[in-house]
């Protein structure tokens, strides 16, 4: 098996106000045997500048994809934004020799040149292709029995298909057997594969709101007690705003929103303060007291 | 939202007829030179984008299709001046499920990109713009964090190398987008 080393590319969400992902992403990392090289400098991936300028996004992407080549190390990211967006600039630019010219006549000025020699991890990729589901499922020591949930795995880890080349994005499996690996019952519900909206949530306000509602009634309707995300920015939508939607439309949820990390965490047997459950908004009390973690 | 989002949704909506004059016959050759836009010409309306979109199902006025139509037709002004073409959440749904592969939600990064040339940015992006060039991170990350990740045992955060993201910033053009901008 190759060796497990990365570049953690921790992304703008997680450090911005999701700490609880990068907490327990590392605890579980270390207890995988997984080692992550920091990164020795820091820029956004470039997604949230593509709507103004797509060279602009491109050349980000790249700058950060020649600083792990040059320390020959495959990227790890947590969010599926950071993932989808250096895997697809990635390949883009390996593919389109015109484009990779273009975007290096860009990094020139500051000394770097896109190789196309490393690749792009997302979190749940590296764990089912290179870790294996049976090397994690050894680490296993609490399983979480009588647990059942609803996973959700954010458009771009998924999509678009031509760049991700990832799971069926119709029927996505990968991140299910992730979660039943810890002996929690993952269950099947409506529009599963549905965006949590949360990007255009700087423009619009009501239509992510929206989008987010439905999906955590639709996990209600079969019965899920909690929702398992691997992104920053979907678990926002589900976690930070589960109080806003819950006014906005007069409902109550409740239904706590965790990072896979955080609960293949607890059946590795971390603690929940281990894992950063108190950061969450929407508490996972009365989940973790039934679990008797 | 703004009242004159409002106006500028219902006049990309209901305007039904089109005058000629409106129309810029050159604006989908323009269109179709922008990398991931070349397809534009093979939609033939059959509208798959619109009913797997799940921004369309709740917006009265996101509809891709109609924005895919309107770009060939060359209703230039109309599309790039609207705010609708900012409702696009990029989940790549309509471009997993085109029949002709055209690149939809590429097709309208392209049309956003132009239309910040023309002028018309919202605050969040130039907000995030300059967020990236003033610190590296797309967000403002309060001393707060800092102090909290050191008190939670994470490794401290890596630094941006700010006078190379101005330089790529000023290379791709990207500096110039941000100067003397009205806000959409």
């Amino acid at each position: 098996m190759a060796e497990l080393k990365y570049m953690l590319f921790l992304g703008c969400v997680i450090p911005y106000r999701i700490s609880s992902y990068e907490i327990s992403a590392r605890k579980v990392a270390e207890k995988l045997g997984i080692e992550l090289v920091e990164m020795p400098e820091f820029n956004c991936c470039g997604l949230p500048l593509d709507p103004v300028s797509h060279d602009m996004m491109l050349t980000l992407a790249a700058r950060n994809l020649c600083l792990a080549e040059q320390q020959k190390l495959n990227i790890m990211t947590l969010c599926t934004g950071c993932a989808g967006t250096m895997r697809k600039v990635n390949m883009t630019l390996k593919e389109d020799k015109k484009l990779k010219e273009k975007v290096n006549g860009y990094l020139k000025e500051t000394g770097l040149e896109f190789k196309g020699t490393i690749k792009v991890r997302h979190l749940i990729q590296m764990l089912a292709e290179d870790v294996g589901l049976e090397r994690i499922k050894a680490t296993v020591q609490k399983p979480l029995n009588p647990l059942k949930v609803a996973e959700h795995n954010g458009c771009h880890v998924l999509r678009p298909t031509k760049y991700i080349g990832f799971d069926d994005p119709e029927n996505p499996t990968i991140l299910k057997n992730l979660i039943e690996l810890t002996g929690a019952k993952c269950l099947d519900y409506m529009d599963e594969t549905e965006c949590c909206g949360a990007p255009i949530i700087g423009v619009n306000d009501v239509i992510p709101l929206q989008l987010a509602r439905e999906k955590l009634n639709h996990i209600m309707a079969v019965g899920a007690q909690a929702l398992v995300t691997v992104c920053p920015f979907c678990h926002m939508m589900y976690d930070l705003h589960q109080s806003r939607i819950e006014r906005a439309f007069n409902e109550k949820f409740g239904i706590p929103v965790l990072h896979y990390t955080q609960l293949l965490g607890l059946a590795m047997g971390f603690s929940p303060d281990e894992l950063g459950f108190k950061e969450l908004r929407v508490n996972a009390t009365k989940l973790l007291d039934q679990l008797g973690s | 939202m703004s009242e004159t989002k409002e106006t500028r949704e219902k006049e990309l909506g209901e305007k039904a007829v089109i005058k000629v004059s409106e129309m810029d016959p050159r604006f989908k050759y323009e269109i179709r030179k922008i990398p991931g836009a070349e397809k534009i010409m093979l939609c033939f309306q059959c509208g798959t984008c619109t009913a797997d979109c799940p921004i369309a199902r709740f917006s009265d006025s996101y509809r891709p299709r109609k924005l895919m139509r309107m770009t060939q037709l060359g209703l230039k002004d109309r599309i790039l001046s609207s705010d609708v073409i900012w409702l696009c959440a990029a989940c790549f749904t309509c471009v997993d499920h085109c029949p002709q592969d055209v690149g939809i939600a590429s097709i309208i990064r392209a049309l956003r990109n132009l239309a910040v040339d023309e002028g018309f940015i919202p605050r969040v992006y130039k907000e995030l713009g300059s967020c990236v060039l003033k610190t590296g991170y797309a967000y403002r990350i309060p001393e707060l964090r800092h102090r909290k990740r050191e008190e939670q045992g994470l490794p401290p955060l890596p630094k941006a190398n700010v006078e190379s993201i101005a330089k790529l910033s000023d290379v791709t053009g990207f500096s110039k987008l941000f100067e003397e901008k009205k806000v959409a």
